[in-house]
């Protein structure tokens, strides 16, 4: 209260005020995330076609599951709906206008965009859990002859890095795009290009691999392990794909103006 | 340090010191200056696309000026660790997310500031908002209810100063002059309030201190009875033709206005020179809606080029 009364006239005292920490900016994202409706649905629809599809697979495969198959199944959608999510995130600040309110209570908006993506982590890691759980769960009904085979935790790390860089690769679109309809056609549209080109072009697949995340990104899932080379590839495609993106997003967020 | 105050600097809360921003082809914001003083509403008062919301983001770091600065209680906005904690923004009350229910916006902006929750009830009480309307989706709100929930959210963070663009747009004659008792009181207990307004009797109800901009750059300043002093006096009298002719002795110019005429006069020597004369006055005070010609007049030349002509042909 002393230092209440020691501010001079027509001042404001600032000692005392201390920025939200980004623990706190992370939490508000994700509860942003899930406190409308269209996220709220979208959070239980991975959820729910996640356990479905596993299901499904177990009620129709002929073949006895093991574990990974289990693990395969979840990342199908959740390859295609992480991204989506990681999209949103990030763009309805502007589709809404909230960016108006959100970067007024914080206005490093680099501190917003950085919490964003650690939220955008922690969904996708979440998930990868949920379809964990399932898996573990659906392998004993399913009874296969060596349920556990191939389960190392380097390969498991590995499945986890293909569904992040899936999801950030949505981030990286809708950072640079800011626009959710954009972002999400863009997301599906540009790897499907590339993905021709590399199909049809096939004198230079070779080369082509170096640019193409899907494809690489994609070898992530092979239990054999991926070489030097692969990994290269990987970083490259990453390059292009999500750090260039999120450098230029960056850039165009600190730069525009909110309104 | 000491000096600064003893030596009676006026206390200016917010401070907007040759604040410029250019687009493409316009300047938006012409090199304006002014001040806010704590203890006063402060109303910002300028015709749609005059520039003041552009200057209003520039205030909190939404928009990047391209020259001058605004202190905030001595600081740059973006210096201010936790800003709602000391300044509250309402720029726009329609840019909520329609699918999140009002006490959601509220939680969200709560939970940033690092307040207790038990703030959102304390603001959605002090705003009039019930429990079954807090629990609505933002898109089921009419004007109204969004333009006091973004007053809501501007007071959570109990901040110092107010900024609010536009807040009177969409309230109905009773949600204005609670408007007006909310602000009064609030910037009888210290705090400082600049609010934008683009209608001149909505300002004029709410606002201690005014201050004009047309096309981007500040036309006037002042309280509205220093900005009235120089639209002149009103008066009628028994004997106007009497009057008239004593008031030409004394140099005093009248203007027919209605019934009566529009002298460029304090009110006190007109009277003085009625009372001279023996004349018997039937009216004598501020020209009426004189603030309003004068932001015609002042704003004028930001209204298209067709209705300056016809203004023109009308005085002619």
């Amino acid at each position: 209260m002393s230092t209440q009364t020691a501010v001079q006239p027509g001042m404001i005292d600032i000692s005392g005020s201390t920025r939200p920490s980004l623990a706190k900016l992370v939490q508000v994202e994700i509860r942003k995330m899930a406190d409308t409706r269209a996220g709220l649905w979208l959070l239980i629809s991975i959820a729910v076609i996640t356990v479905l599809v596993n299901t499904l697979f177990l009620i129709f495969s002929n073949d006895d599951l093991p574990f990974l198959a289990f693990l395969q199944f979840s990342a199908m959608p959740q390859g295609m709906l992480l991204p989506v999510l990681a999209i949103l995130l990030v763009t309805q600040e502007w589709g809404q206008r909230t960016g108006l309110v959100t970067f007024a209570l914080v206005p490093h908006r680099g501190r917003v965009l950085l919490a964003k993506f650690v939220a955008a982590l922690i969904f996708i890691v979440a998930a990868f859990l949920v379809a964990v759980v399932i898996a573990a769960v659906l392998t004993p009904i399913a009874g296969a002859d060596d349920p556990w085979e191939d389960v190392t935790g380097p390969y498991m790390l590995r499945i986890v890095l293909a569904l992040v860089l899936g999801g950030v690769w949505g981030f990286a679109f809708g950072v640079a795009l800011l626009n959710s309809a954009f972002a999400i056609v863009a997301y599906f549209a540009v790897p499907t290009v590339v993905s021709i080109i590399t199909g049809i072009w096939t004198s230079m697949q070779d080369k082509l691999l170096w640019f193409d995340l899907t494809t690489s990104s994609a070898m992530l899932f092979d239990p054999d392990g991926i070489s030097g080379k692969e990994w290269a590839q990987i970083g490259t495609s990453s390059l292009i794909w999500i750090v260039l993106p999120i450098v230029i997003g960056w850039m165009r967020v600190q730069k525009a103006e909110i309104k | 340090m000491c000096s600064a105050s003893d030596s009676g600097t006026v206390e200016r809360m917010i401070q907007v010191e040759n604040l410029s921003k250019k687009y493409a082809g316009f300047t938006a914001v012409d090199d304006i200056s002014f001040t806010a003083l704590p203890g006063r509403v402060t109303g910002f008062l300028g015709p749609n696309g005059a520039g003041k919301s552009t200057t209003m983001r520039m205030m909190v770091g939404l928009t990047r000026p391209d020259a001058g600065r605004v202190l905030i209680g001595g600081h740059d906005y973006l210096d201010i660790p936790n800003p709602g904690r000391h300044v509250g923004v309402l720029l726009d009350a329609s840019a909520q997310h329609a699918g999140r229910t009002g006490r959601e916006v509220l939680a969200l902006s709560a939970a940033t500031m690092g307040l207790p929750k038990s703030r959102v009830d304390e603001l959605l009480a002090l705003v009039s908002l019930t429990d079954s309307e807090a629990g609505r989706r933002v898109k089921n709100y009419s004007l109204g209810m969004r333009q006091r929930l973004g007053i809501a959210n501007a007071l959570m963070g109990d901040p110092q100063v107010l900024i609010l663009d536009e807040p009177a747009n969409g309230l109905d004659p009773a949600g204005i002059r609670w408007m007006r008792g909310l602000l009064k009181g609030y910037a009888d207990r210290g705090g400082t309030v600049l609010l934008s307004s683009h209608l001149l009797h909505e300002v004029q109800m709410i606002a201690d201190d005014l201050v004009m901009i047309g096309r981007g750059t500040i036309v006037a300043q002042g309280t509205p009875a220093e900005l009235m002093q120089n639209s002149g006096t009103y008066f009628r009298a028994v004997e106007q033709e009497k009057l008239l002719a004593a008031l030409a002795d004394e140099g005093i110019v009248a203007n027919p206005v209605a019934d009566g005429h529009r002298a460029e006069a304090e009110s006190v020597r007109i009277g003085a020179v009625a009372a001279k004369q023996g004349i018997t006055l039937i009216e004598l005070r501020g020209a009426d809606g004189g603030l309003e010609d004068l932001f015609l007049e002042l704003t004028a030349e930001t209204q298209r080029e067709s209705y300056t002509d016809q203004t023109a042909g009308a005085q002619a």
